[in-house]
């Protein structure tokens, strides 16, 4: 019988992807025709989507964009043996996007059955959880550290020091914490490794559990991913069924439960304690640390806190080993990012790539620049809280440092572009509001700041007083910067000072006033 | 009287079901929501009760979270991303549409209740921007026309 692949990730099914899978299992019962069609993830391919995959003796052929009227012309060209067709892409393999990558931590995605614990099993999954159980936990935490791996939720901290800390802080109780809140826009990478291989979160966070010695895991997932929601249950559930989770897995005598736990549409809640506080089922106010989470986290126990992605890499790293992840990537960027490179671009997606890959690389040769044909003028890197790079930019290197280096941040990965009908104060005035309107209201700069500062930017936008108001938009940033608790009020300045800095003609501001 | 009773019956059942775990109260919220559409007011001292809170602080969570609702939505929310990569794409001008058509501003309930508008930040489709999710349905790249399209087949197929 062939195998036929339609992806049930969630921007594939906003394309059409359902109604495509109908009608192939539709158009195959009228030819009487019988069809193995699996539900898998996405390769990330946006602008292919709905994407259908068929199994033949030449590999997985690929025809894409697919819409539900193409089918009966698909049969009829019998793609089912890999006919010619005009939506046709050749070989999945051959695609050079995907070609060029390098999959680490989804180099399941897209290819499996997410819900299929088999098919994770036939693909080296569950490998860095069994060698894990023949190891110390603190040998488990050496092979994290030796990787490299800097969390991949914003903050780039060492995952393997994290741990550590973790294991040399003395509990009865402790638990492991997955950050699936992924607020920033742009960013859809996690949402992909949940809906497309729910597995490697699980098999992560089950070995983060024995290097530290936890025994409850919690991910706590962002309300807007249904989709993400279901896979997770129900891998979860396979996983149990299977002696995966539960009690006593594979009979080690060690014990790991899971459970997902749903946030309510707060961005903060995105940040560590807030999340943790919420988990506790409170408001998301964010704590003052220390106490580290890592010391004092989830009910007052010491608490691994790590971004979906970076407990998503866990497997592979405990699989091959630290040096073989380490071996990718530059400088203190070790391993692979994955990019979600989104907004006005020709060819949105996933590109897993080796720290050290240009933005322009990923703009243009990957992304095949804008979606619209025109000039990218501006591109946001790292979410709503990242800054706005311009071209005399795009050389940047991906890596934590060459950002850091020109006041830009990477973040989750996000990378956002924008073509020239931009307008930068708007997008200024944006991130104020934003920050606003999810600001937790601990402290003031962040909650009155935020507020004062979409009123100074309007100011600066009818030209009102624009010296003087420029001014106290910097005084206002400078305080926001350094007066607030947390990254939400600190970091909302990036976006907004970095798009008056290299776009103050947005902000009525001359080029000769520039020189001056 | 009926009413009345069968939501506190129905309250009671969801709280109960939740109450042991650790954390219970985002979980209750949750099952309530699902269950009635939002959160009704005279379901916070019952809540209170069964969680030993007083009732400023399960008012103050339910007040602190976008999602949950104190009234009652239309038949269908729709969210609407406002977030970078949507802008990057037109969601303003969508936004401006989708408040024309449906005669709304965010926040607001159509007049025949059968439609919610809410602003959203992020979806997560923002390879496929702009975006807007219609209760659990996401839709990618979505035009005037097309979000016209799924208004139109919502309302048909509420016939
Ligand atoms: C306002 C705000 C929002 C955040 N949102 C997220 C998020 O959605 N997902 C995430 O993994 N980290 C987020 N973070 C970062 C977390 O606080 C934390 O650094 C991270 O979960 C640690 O995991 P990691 O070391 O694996 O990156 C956010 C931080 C701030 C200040
Ligand atoms: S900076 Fe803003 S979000 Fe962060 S703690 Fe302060 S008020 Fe809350
Ligand atoms: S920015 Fe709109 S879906 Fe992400």
């Amino acid at each position: 019988m062939t195998i036929v692949y339609v992806s049930r990730d969630s921007s594939a099914l906003s394309l059409g992807a359902e109604q495509v899978s109908a009608s192939i299992r539709a158009e195959a019962a009228k030819r009487n025709i019988s069809v193995d069609l699996i539900r898998n993830g996405s390769r990330g391919l946006y602008w292919l989507e709905p994407l259908v995959e068929v199994v033949t003796d030449r590999g997985r052929i690929a025809y894409g964009p697919v819409g539900a009227r193409d089918v009966p012309s698909l049969f009829e060209a019998d793609f089912l043996q890999g006919g010619r067709h005009p939506v046709c892409l050749g070989p999945t393999d051959d695609i050079a996007y995907l070609k060029n990558q390098e999959r680490l931590t989804f180099a399941r995605v897209g290819i499996t059955d997410p819900v299929s614990l088999d098919d994770y099993l036939a693909h080296e999954g569950y490998r860095g959880l069994r060698r894990a159980l023949e190891m110390s936990p603190s040998a488990i935490v050496d092979e994290v550290t030796a990787s490299g791996l800097r969390g991949r939720g914003g903050a780039a901290f060492p995952t393997g020091i994290k741990w550590r800390t973790v294991l040399n802080t003395a509990s009865d109780t402790k638990y492991i914490v997955c950050n699936a809140d992924e607020g920033d826009s742009g960013t859809f990478s996690d949402r992909m490794i949940m809906e497309g291989d729910p597995f490697v979160l699980i098999e992560g966070m089950t070995i983060a559990g024995l290097a530290v010695g936890a025994t409850q895991g919690y991910i706590y997932l962002r309300v807007e991913y249904p989709h993400a929601h279901r896979a997770l249950n129900q891998a979860i559930e396979a996983a149990y069924r299977s002696g995966y989770l539960g009690k006593d897995i594979l009979g080690s005598g060690k014990c790991f439960d899971l459970e997902v736990r749903l946030g309510a549409g707060a961005y903060v809640c995105g940040e560590e304690t807030s999340l943790l506080e919420s988990l506790e089922g409170k408001r998301g106010l964010v704590r003052f640390k220390p106490p580290l989470p890592a010391i004092k986290g989830l009910f007052g126990r010491p608490t691994v806190i790590n971004n979906v992605i970076s407990l998503a890499s866990v497997p592979i790293i405990l699989d091959k080993g630290g040096e073989y992840y380490r071996d990718f990537g530059m400088g203190r960027s070790r391993g692979t990012l994955p990019i979600q490179l989104a907004g006005n671009i020709k060819y949105p997606g996933l590109i897993e790539k080796a720290f050290g890959v240009t933005l322009r690389e990923i703009l243009y040769d990957y992304g095949g620049g804008s979606a619209t044909g025109r000039p990218i003028r501006a591109v946001q890197v790292g979410g709503p809280l990242g800054a706005y790079l311009p071209q005399s930019q795009f050389d940047t290197p991906l890596d934590y440092e060459a950002f850091s280096a020109i006041w830009a941040v990477l973040g989750h990965g996000g990378i956002v572009a924008f073509d020239d009908t931009v307008d930068m104060a708007r997008m200024a005035r944006y991130g104020m509001e934003f920050c606003a309107i999810e600001s937790c209201g601990k402290c003031t700069p962040c909650r009155i700041g935020s507020t004062r500062g979409v009123e100074v930017i309007d100011k600066i936008i009818q030209g009102v007083d624009r010296e003087s108001n420029l001014a106290l938009l910097r005084d206002l940033s400078d305080t926001m910067l350094n007066g607030s608790l947390c990254a939400l009020g600190g970091m909302t300045p990036y976006p907004v000072l970095s798009a008056l800095t290299h776009f103050p003609e947005d902000f009525g501001i001359s080029a000769a006033e520039r020189a001056a | 009287m009926a009413e009345h009773e069968w939501d506190r019956e129905r309250l009671l059942e969801i709280i109960r079901l939740n109450k042991d775990k650790p954390g219970a109260l985002l979980p209750i919220l949750h099952g309530i929501q699902d269950a009635l559409g939002y959160i009704p007011p005279n379901s916070v001292p019952l809540i209170a009760e069964e969680l030993n809170l007083s009732r400023a602080e399960v008012h103050g969570v339910i007040s602190f979270y976008h999602y949950f609702r104190d009234a009652p939505p239309g038949k269908r929310t729709i969210y609407l991303c406002r977030a970078e990569s949507c802008q990057a794409m037109g969601s303003e001008a969508l936004e401006t549409h989708a408040k024309r058509r449906l005669g709304i501003d965010y926040h607001e309930t159509t007049s025949d209740g059968a439609f919610s508008l809410e602003p959203v930040y992020c979806l997560g489709n923002c390879a496929c921007s702009p975006s807007i999710m219609v209760d659990k349905e996401v839709y990618g790249r979505v035009t005037a026309e097309a979000f016209d399209d799924i208004i139109e087949n919502i309302q048909v197929n509420a016939k």
